[in-house]
Order: C-alpha cells, then sequence, then structure tokens
C-alpha cells in the first residue's frame, strides 16, 4: 500500500439535503435536512480513508453520494479526474466499473431469489464483460478468493451466515477490479470474531489489487485498525481530517476528543486509567443545525465566536486538518502554524458573515499563515476515574 | 499437574442470585435446540456480572430464563434459579409475574420495538407503578417525573407526555431504565442495553447504570458482546459459548490471564482503539456450531487451534468440565493450566510486541504522541 499522488476520487464542497415537505399532495418545501453540508476531500489510489462519526452525522449519505447513488445537491465529485456531478444514471453505468460498493446488511443487500452465481456474475453481464474462461469459472475463482466454496455457486443467500454473505458482496463488488470501493459499516453486521475475518479480507483484497476504500463506519477501533486516513463527521460537517495515528494519538478538535474518550477499551486497567468525556445531550437536529459551529451545543469550549461563526476546515499540521475556533492539542504558545492549503469548507456563502470570518477566510485563501488563538488547555466538564 | 483443579465451587443457595445448572431447550423441526445447556453462576447484591458471547451462544436466553420470560409451552426449562432464597423455576407464572418488576426488572436491546408507539410515555410508566403498588395516578405519576429526572431526561415533567418516537434513541434508552427501576428492583438484568446506541451515548448510559448501582445497591446482569463494556462496567464476567459458560472469573482475571483458547480469541480478534494498529487481526477459524448438532466433546473443538496439544482426543470425546484454575476464576478447558497460561503470555507478548512496533513506526516526528490522554 502506497498511495500514490493523483486522487481516485476528490469531492469538493459536496453537500446533500433532503427536502422536507408539509404534509398533502401539493405540500410545499418546509425546510431541508442538511445531511451532508459542504464536505471536502480526496481519496489517493490504494489508500483507506475512513469516514466516522455517529448516526445522523451523515457519513452513509456522504459515502453514497460519492458514488452518485443519491443526486448531489451542490459541489462536485471527480472520479479519476473525470467530473460526474452531473451525470445522468445511464451516463454512470459504464464509470460503475471504477467504483463500488460494499454495504451493511448482508441479509438485505442480496437478493433472495437470485443464486450467488447469479448475484456474483451481475457486474460481469451488466457491463458486457466476458472474462477469459466464461463468466462462471471467473465467479468460481471470486467465490475461491474470497474464501467461499465455489460449488456453493447454485445456492441461495439464505443457505449462508451473515460473514458468508457479507463475503459474497465483497466478491461482487471485486469482481471488475474497481480503483474505488465504498464499504458501508461493512462489519457492523458481524459477530466479533466473524468481523475479524471481513477485516482482513478486505485488507488482503487492497494489497493483491490496490483499490482504495472508502471506510464509512461508526466503530472508532475497526477504523483505527483499517485506515490510511480519518475524517471525523459531526451533522453533515468534516470536523476533523488527519493521518491514523494522528488523529488518535494527537486529535485537536473538542469533538474527537470526546468521541475517542467514549469508545470502551477491552483491558481492565485501562479503562480506569483512561481519561473520560462525558457529551451532554444528543445530536441536534439535521433540520434545524446550530448556527455558527455545528457542534457549539455540546462544546465545553463553546464562546461566542462559537456560536457565530462557522469553523473552516485549516490545515494545523502537515496533513492534519481540523474545523474549531479553539483546537487543543500539543501546540506550543506562538509555534508557526502550516497555513491552509487545498479546498476549504466553508458553506460561509449562505450564512450571515461576521466581519473576522470573512478576514480569516481571505487570510486562509491567500495561503498565509493561520494566527491561530492560544490554544486552550485542556478542560473536559467531566473527568472519571 | 502442578496448580489446583479443584472443581468448581457447588450451587451457593446462600446468594442473592444463584443459578444451578440451567437448560432451556426447544424442541423445533429439524431437532432440539440446546440454547442453554448447563449454566451455573452466583451473584451478590451491588455487583456486576457481565456475560459475554457471540450470537447464539444462549446469552440473552439465560436473562430470559431468569425472568421467567420463556413460554414454558414451547421449551423446556429445567435447573434452578433462586433468587433471594425462592426457585423461581419452580415457582408459577403467575408468582413470577408478581416478582417481575418489583424484585428484578429488564432492560432491552432495542428501547425503540420495547416502548408502545401507541401510547405515550406517562401512561406507559404509570402503568408499571399502578400494576405493583395501590396509588392514585397523580401520585405514580410524580414518581414517574421523579424518576425520568433521576435518569437524566431534561425537563421531565414535560417530557412525560411526549410518544416514544418524539424522543431520541438515548432518551428512550433511559425511559426503559426509568421503566425498569421504578419499583426499586434488587435485581436489573440489561440485555445488550447500548448495542444499539452511540459510543457517546453509550458512556452516558454506562455511567447512569453505574451511579444507579451506588444509590440502590442493585445487582447487574449486563449482557453483551463488547469485551470494552465489559472491562467498564463489570466486576465479573462469564464467557458463553453455545450455550455454556467455558470460562468465569473476576473481570481483572479473566482480561490478564485468560485461559480458555476462545476467550484469547475473542481479545486477540478485537482491534483496540488504545493501540497503534497491528499488523494484522487474528481471527478465529470457523463459525460458531449449530445449536441443533453441536461437536462432540468440547463444543469449540473445531475452532481450537491447541486441540491437538491435548492428548487421547480427550477434546472430542469428553465435555471440559468448568473447573476451578485459580482463585475463583473458573475454566473449562482440557488443556494443561501451565499450557494455558503459556498460551496467554504468548498472545499478550504478540500483540504488545506488534503495537510497541506499530508505535515507533507510526509518528516518529511528533514526540507526544504517545500520550493521547
Amino acid at each position: 500500500m502506497s498511495p500514490s499522488t493523483d486522487p481516485v476520487l476528490r469531492v469538493t464542497d459536496l453537500s446533500k439535503h433532503f427536502p422536507v415537505k408539509s404534509g398533502g399532495m401539493m405540500g410545499r418545501t418546509r425546510g431541508s435536512v442538511k445531511a451532508v453540508d459542504g464536505i471536502s476531500l480526496e481519496v489517493m489510489a490504494g489508500e483507506t480513508l475512513g469516514l466516522v462519526g455517529e448516526s445522523g452525522c451523515g457519513k452513509s449519505t456522504a459515502g453514497r453520494t460519492m458514488l452518485k447513488l443519491l443526486d448531489p445537491t451542490g459541489g462536485r465529485i471527480e472520479l479519476n479526474g473525470r467530473d460526474i456531478t452531473t451525470l445522468s444514471r445511464r451516463q454512470m453505468v459504464p464509470l460503475r466499473r471504477e467504483a463500488q460498493m460494499i454495504f451493511q446488511d448482508p441479509y438485505n443487500s442480496l437478493n433472495p431469489r437470485h443464486t450467488v452465481g447469479t448475484i456474483i456474475s451481475a457486474p460481469f453481464v451488466v457491463q458486457k464483460v466476458d472474462p477469459p474462461g466464461g463468466i462462471k469459472s471467473a465467479v468460481q475463482s471470486l467465490m475461491e478468493r474470497v474464501g467461499l466454496n465455489p460449488e456453493h455457486y447454485n445456492r441461495y443467500p439464505n443457505e449462508f451466515s451473515g460473514g458468508q454473505r457479507q463475503r459474497i458482496g465483497v466478491a461482487r463488488a471485486i469482481a471488475l477490479q474497481p480503483k474505488l470501493i465504498v464499504c458501508d459499516e461493512p462489519v457492523s453486521a458481524l459477530d466479533v470474531s466473524i468481523q475479524a475475518q471481513v477485516v482482513n479480507l478486505l485488507e488482503d483484497l487492497q494489497n493483491d489489487f490496490g483499490m482504495a476504500y472508502v471506510f464509512v463506519a461508526h466503530d472508532l477501533s475497526v477504523v483505527r485498525h483499517i485506515s490510511d486516513r480519518v475524517a471525523v463527521m459531526y451533522l453533515g460537517h468534516i470536523m476533523e481530517l488527519a493521518g491514523r495515528d494522528e488523529l488518535y494519538e494527537n486529535p485537536l478538535h473538542p469533538y474527537t476528543h470526546a468521541l475517542l474518550s467514549a469508545v470502551p477499551v477491552p483491558d481492565p486497567g485501562a479503562a480506569a486509567k483512561r481519561e473520560r468525556i462525558l457529551l451532554q445531550g444528543d445530536l441536534p437536529s439535521a433540520l434545524n443545525p446550530p448556527a455558527g459551529c455545528v457542534f457549539n451545543t455540546r462544546c465545553w469550549k463553546a464562546e461566542d465566536r462559537c456560536r457565530v461563526e462557522v469553523p473552516l476546515l485549516r490545515t494545523l499540521a502537515e496533513g492534519h486538518e481540523v474545523a474549531c475556533h479553539f483546537p487543543q492539542g500539543h501546540l506550543a504558545p506562538g509555534e508557526t502554524i502550516v497555513g491552509p492549503a487545498g479546498p476549504l469548507v466553508a458553506s460561509d456563502s449562505s450564512l450571515p458573515t461576521p466581519e473576522h470570518l470573512s478576514q480569516n477566510a481571505a487570510r486562509a485563501r491567500r495561503g498565509q499563515a493561520w494566527q491561530g488563538d492560544d490554544p486552550h488547555d485542556f478542560d473536559p466538564i467531566t473527568h472519571i476515574q | 499437574m502442578t496448580l489446583i483443579d479443584t472443581p468448581a465451587a457447588p450451587f451457593d443457595a446462600s446468594s442473592f442470585l444463584s443459578v444451578n445448572d440451567l437448560r432451556v431447550q426447544f424442541p423445533t423441526e429439524d431437532g432440539v435446540v440446546k440454547a442453554v445447556d448447563g449454566l451455573s453462576f452466583s451473584l451478590e447484591r451491588g455487583r456486576t456480572l457481565a456475560i459475554v458471547g457471540e450470537s447464539g451462544s444462549g446469552k440473552s436466553v439465560t436473562s430470559q430464563a431468569i425472568m421467567g420470560l420463556i413460554n414454558r409451552a414451547s421449551a423446556t426449562i429445567e435447573g434452578q434459579v433462586v433468587l433471594e432464597g425462592q426457585d423461581l423455576i419452580a415457582m408459577s407464572n403467575e408468582d413470577v409475574r408478581r416478582l417481575r418488576g418489583t424484585t428484578m426488572a429488564m432492560i432491552f436491546q432495542d428501547p425503540l420495538s420495547s416502548l408502545h408507539p401507541y401510547y405515550s410515555i406517562s401512561r406507559q410508566l404509570v402503568e408499571a407503578v399502578r400494576v405493583h403498588q395501590k396509588v392514585s395516578k397523580a401520585d405514580a405519576r410524580k414518581q414517574c417525573i421523579s424518576m425520568l429526572d433521576r435518569v437524566g431526561i431534561p425537563s421531565a415533567e414535560k417530557r412525560i407526555d411526549d410518544f416514544p418516537h418524539q424522543l431520541s434513541g438515548g432518551m428512550r434508552q433511559r425511559v426503559m431504565i426509568a421503566m425498569a427501576l421504578l419499583n426499586s428492583p434488587d435485581l436489573l438484568i440489561a440485555d445488550e442495553p447500548t448495542t444499539a446506541l452511540d459510543v457517546t451515548v453509550q458512556a452516558q448510559i454506562i455511567d447512569l447504570l453505574k451511579s444507579i448501582q451506588q444509590e440502590f445497591n442493585t445487582a447487574i446482569i449486563i449482557i453483551t458482546h463488547d469485551l470494552g463494556v465489559v472491562a467498564d462496567t463489570a466486576d465479573d464476567v462469564a464467557v458463553m459459548y453455545a450455550g455454556r459458560v467455558v470460562e468465569y472469573g473476576s473481570v481483572e482475571g479473566v482480561y490478564r490471564r485468560p485461559q480458555m483458547p476462545y476467550t484469547l480469541g475473542l481479545l486477540a480478534s478485537v482491534p483496540r482503539i488504545d493501540r497503534a494498529r497491528v499488523t494484522r487481526l487474528d481471527p478465529i477459524p470457523g463459525t460458531p456450531p449449530s445449536l441443533i448438532a453441536l461437536p462432540s466433546g468440547c463444543a469449540f473443538r473445531p475452532r481450537c487451534t491447541f486441540s491437538a496439544e491435548v492428548p487421547d482426543n480427550l477434546c472430542s470425546d469428553v465435555r471440559p468440565d468448568l473447573v476451578e484454575a485459580a482463585d475463583g476464576h473458573q475454566v473449562s478447558c482440557h488443556l494443561t493450566p501451565e499450557k494455558r497460561l503459556r498460551n496467554a503470555d504468548a498472545m499478550f507478548a504478540l500483540l504488545d510486541g506488534r503495537s510497541e512496533a506499530g508505535v515507533q513506526a507510526a509518528t516518529p516526528s511528533d514526540p507526544e504522541s504517545g500520550d493521547p490522554a
């Protein structure tokens, strides 16, 4: 796995809003759920990008919109350098060879009336690909590759266990050797001992075929294991994006900090020693997200500025992007921080723009160094021993 | 054998709750499903026992059998469940129903399907109070509001008139907990109480359960598949596989010195958030057995990597008993104690070695990266 410099997928300011209509046939739109609200990221060839967050943060919608299974409301999607944002379903068909999807629920994502052979050969039939040796032998070698018995070619999905069904889904996704696979919670429906088998399979396949994964999951431990880089989402926004170890060892966003500290560790000694931050309350409604930083209602460091001004995703260290006005972490006071590079995530055009926001944004666009605020001392509301 | 290998502590009816040789079987068209197959444990007030296992290991059926929620017409239940000196299995359904709610209560996994969608929270809670106590509706409502307040529902006097769909998942689980606590039970069984919740909400609920236990001196059985939740909440842990307990002991003992190869496998196969990436996960090969046709001998034998080290085909011929391996730590395995401890040490050495190498390779430029807290 040596990620090259060309992105397989580049997403710029992508949003997906679902209109909410009032009742009746002529119902007028009375608002929209901003499931994904302006995210930007790149997926390099052969790398795994983890997309984590709690339910309702928009990670699954983001994954589906990236592959145009949902039509984006705004923004731009480039697959292998080609803009696919406005392509029709029919125009997308040939491109589906490049990008595939693995779904969460191995029970609902396989047609119960089709045999395994039919399911796995579907990509060949749809794309009119004639593999050498015929479709059946290609399917059987795929089955063998993912750890299924090729003799079970004519069986139906209900004859397989959950882990085996997920292998069927994996075989279907890799059939045409795509460059990119979006995996939407691929192991969360499986038992722990089976989870590890499927995670290992995904890693082996990546080593063999060099495809990139977007790994959408809520299990932060699995994401740490499988990802090269990780993006943390909250209410449709990316809060932090960094290399795997950088994010887990040195989280800069208060939300990432709280999220990581909430994961229980299977080690009684470590569990007692770890610090825990208890977030109060629930995720706000995506129909009516808080103004300013979407996390400000649950953040213990929120100040007036956070309630007005949307923090931009800015680069604070090499490859470490954070959307927070008061990032915490191991930053020495007065240290010069690398200025923002790459696309900025800001939906500031649609929001009231306070003067200091536009100043910061303008400075960021000029590529100047971010004049960061003093990093606040770590001061969570609740420590639990 | 030099280490102590004495039979497990005998059935102790003086405990607050003791379960002795519990067996639950469901006859089906394909054969008899032995969901729970000879289960024994005991629990004192103020302590938490975690039952861990994969789907189909019998952990949920165990909890339902204790609560008397299994239809006796469709299952055979044998053994003893003694709660404060009374055997629940021998009791009539009517007598168990009287205990349910007052002496023992249960929190279910899915708070949305365990609350009735058609009735308001207040109606469902008030009913739970008035089934067991002779109080007026207004008084019952007051009790309910103060309990909702206690479990951390903001503006409880308003939210009590909401319907389940108006609450978030975490709030619904709090309502379930409030309902379970209304008649101050002595035994609380929580069946996967946080599985349907997000981690930050899970942390809130775990915290709530702990403070309730301290306040009411409740005995808690927590049923889960999440080894992290066990380490965080429980005093003792019972690892279940194919309807039996295969390892039992204090959380400290079982996590530090796991002896049964299945427990070892579970601990080795989960990636850990507080460790840098290991090169590769070590999954347990194969899948759990069918409860209709269990393998002969040890049920874990087909997936066990150590069974070749046991002489005389013992693993495939003789089912191992749960025996005391260390103080209060019981194991069901034919391996010699020396071999079991050696396996545990080898696993931890492997995990530590890998993760240290990983940390060094990970972020050499950041001197403070090794200190996540």
